[in-house]
């Protein structure tokens, strides 16, 4: 089958490795019933994380992957953490609709998305800036155990490698 | 998200007056506080709810001493006759 369409290419990116330690960063995280200023280094010391880069709440590629992390039921096994640009009030929604379990830093400035060099500003609209899909796999100590991040758009997380990642490190 | 056991805690809103009348203070006074934004709907403020006893903000943690309130005058007063000059803390 020939379809005619085209998937973007996305620049390749500097972003952590399998044993790089992941950068911190401080930025409300948005949890069931408030929000608060919260570092990456203190969310990784109560246990194993995956962190989620996303497009903003709402792009039915974000809409996607937190419906596939639910199937999944990941954040029964690992803490689970988003990222994107939206606001906590979207972040709210979104946790109200799906991401169940999950908790989701509020990156509004893309600051993040540059120290993690996982950028995409966004085609078509000026000063927009956001995340592209990316999953990294962290210990404890912010150690990167598994990282995936797209090399076009859209693209979406390999699930069963997220899996196999949780079964071999945690 | 964890608990704060230790220093003192404000579940506030955003553009709350009230709230902002506990923030002066805060600062006159030199303290250190984290601040905790809480829902805009009040019948969904179940986390203040837990905390205080009532859904209404702002409310007030102090880890120091174990104590919590809501009502930003009750908490003024509190921070000024613990914090100020002559507190006992």
């Amino acid at each position: 089958m020939d379809l005619d369409f085209e998937v973007t290419d996305l620049p390749e990116s500097d972003h952590p490795e399998p044993g790089d330690v992941a950068p911190d960063f401080i930025r409300p995280l948005v949890g069931p019933e408030y929000w608060e200023d919260a570092a990456l280094s203190e969310v990784v010391a109560e246990g194993p994380t995956l962190l989620v880069f996303h497009p903003m709440d709402g792009a039915f590629p974000t809409t996607y992957i937190w419906n596939a992390f639910d199937d999944h039921g990941f954040a029964e096994e690992v803490q689970v953490v988003g990222v994107s640009v939206s606001t906590p009030y979207a972040h709210r929604d979104l946790l109200e609709e799906r991401a169940a379990g999950a908790r989701l830093f509020s990156d509004l400035d893309a600051g993040v998305a540059a120290a993690y060099d996982v950028g995409n500003d966004l085609d078509g609209m000026e000063g927009v800036t956001e995340h592209r899909p990316a999953v990294f796999l962290l210990d404890a100590d912010r150690a990167v155990q598994y990282a995936w991040v797209a090399d076009e758009w859209p693209a979406f997380p390999d699930y069963e490698a997220i899996a196999a990642a949780i079964d071999e490190h945690v | 998200m964890s608990d704060t056991d230790d220093g003192i805690t404000l579940y506030r809103l955003q553009a709350c007056p009230f709230c902002e009348r506990v923030v002066r203070a805060l600062d006159d006074l030199d303290i250190e506080y984290e601040s905790r934004f809480v829902e805009p709907m009040h019948s969904e403020r179940n986390a203040v709810k837990r905390i205080s006893g009532k859904r209404s903000v702002p409310a007030l943690v102090d880890g120091n001493t174990g104590v919590t309130m809501s009502e930003s005058a009750n908490i003024v007063e509190y921070l000024e006759r613990t914090y100020g000059d002559g507190g006992v803390a």
